[in-house]
């Protein structure tokens, strides 16, 4: 690999969005070249800087409702077409791309996904955004799922395993509904994404990290869990494990 | 306003769809215009369009879609400020004469960019050319992917990633620009 190709392959590499093989390329030439090497790195600070910074701007409220107003009223919605026709991902291999860069791209679409997890896991994060229900009582939050859920996520109480629940709340990951329930442990917030999926098969937990935030996904009982947040990976591990054993202990008790 | 908005059940799968994304539209469209007052209108225009043009979505990711519908009602206010173009070759060869990045002089374990509170990095964000500023801002602070973007843009994945590495090479350079003034 040249250093042209590795100054634009980097980012990529920095984006999560190559795959092993070209990953591992990338890789293999900055550990023999020092300018990329400090390319990747000074890059690599760059983006965690960004990460720890708000970006972003709030909606004026005044706007928010001059959009509302706009919308023919509605009746309250009904829980089977929220979800009609939402596949996800479908969409995104059909998308036309060309060059030859494209090619060295992922295929599929577990990257995207992950990456509308932790864009949704930043937006739970701003001031009003985070629960739709406030409790520390899995009693309260797990009803206040059904009727709002096809599914209503597991809520399960943590707090004796360091893992307090704050609460639950409904959030959208391409336009589908699916369940967050919020856990804190000291002042960092782990939101736990829960969508059924057709799936039955165990897919043991593998953590990825992205934009500075670990998200930790997995599959069982035909649920795919994405727990994602600012905590250390081995922390992120932690909880999972609690997690899994704590759901293991209510099937079998 | 065109009949079939006035479909109550559209409107209701529109709501659901497309208001969960209004802050993230509205931060491309700060940044794009770089205006408060501008960016709520944008932004008011851009759902409208939305709305009436939702039998077209399919119901797949639909942040790119609102984005890249936000990006033509900007277009269209840019051509009316008539002093600044919209899009945008992808020419200016600015960022080749970045410098190359420096070691921090304070030690390697400090970081090595100084840590600037949020309103300066947005001006250093604002001050970034187009094409290389929505690509920058659809990837860091709207978390697309590539591919995504390249939807958004009506670009090639390859040349969203190009401007990517541009656009980041221009930030870093300003950026050490600045410190070296603020010594
Ligand atoms: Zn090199």
């Amino acid at each position: 690999m040249t250093c042209d190709e590795a100054k634009i392959l980097l980012h990529a590499l920095i984006d999560g969005e190559l795959d092993a093989g070209h990953a591992r390329e990338v890789e293999a030439h900055v550990a023999t070249c020092v300018a990329c090497a400090a390319d990747l790195a000074a890059y690599r600070d760059m983006k965690r800087v960004l990460a720890d910074t708000n970006l972003r701007y709030t909606a004026p409220s005044q706007l928010r409702a001059r959009i509302e107003a706009s919308l023919p009223r509605a009746e309250r919605p009904n829980r089977r077409a929220v979800l009609r026709g939402f596949a996800m991902g479908s969409a995104v291999s059909a998308l036309a791309a060309t060059g030859l860069l494209a090619v060295v791209l992922r295929q599929d679409d577990q990257q995207r996904i992950l990456s509308e997890m932790v864009s949704a896991h930043l937006r739970s994060l701003q001031a009003g955004h985070l629960t739709d229900v406030i409790s520390t009582d899995q009693h309260t939050v797990k009803p206040w799922f059904n009727g709002r859920l096809d599914v209503a996520p597991p809520v399960i109480d943590l707090t004796a395993q360091g893992f307090t629940l704050v609460g639950g709340r409904l959030d959208y990951i391409d336009a589908r509904a699916l369940g967050a329930v919020v856990y804190r442990r000291r002042q960092h917030v782990i939101n736990l994404f829960v969508a059924q999926t057709a799936n039955t098969a165990l897919r043991p937990p593998k953590t990825e990290t992205m934009q500075g935030f670990n998200c930790r996904h997995w599959t069982n009982r035909g649920l795919n869990f994405w727990a994602v947040s600012d905590l250390g990976a081995d922390e992120l591990a932690e909880f999972t494990d609690k997690f899994e054993t704590a759901m293991k202990a209510n099937l079998e008790g | 306003m065109s009949p079939t908005s006035d479909d109550p059940d559209k409107a209701r799968r529109f709501r659901e769809a497309a208001l969960p994304y209004l802050d993230d539209v509205y931060t491309l469209a700060r940044y794009l215009l770089r205006d408060a007052s501008d960016a709520e209108d944008a932004v008011q225009e851009c759902y409208l369009r939305a709305l009436r043009h939702f039998d077209t979505f399919r119901g797949d990711a639909i942040k790119p879609w609102l984005f890249a519908i936000l990006r033509n009602v900007c277009n269209a206010e840019y051509a009316r400020r008539a002093n600044r173009p919209s899009a945008i070759d992808d020419a200016p060869e600015a960022a080749e004469q970045t410098p190359l990045w420096r070691e921090s002089e304070a030690g390697p374990e400090t970081e090595m960019l100084r840590r600037r509170d949020a309103t300066a990095i947005r001006k250093l964000i604002d001050a970034l050319a187009e094409p290389f500023k929505e690509t920058f801002v659809l990837r860091e602070i709207n978390n697309l992917s590539y591919r995504e973007i390249a939807d958004a843009v009506g670009a090639p994945v390859g040349t969203v990633m190009s401007r990517l590495a541009r656009a980041r090479a221009m930030l870093r350079a300003a950026w050490t620009a600045e410190e070296e003034q603020s010594k």
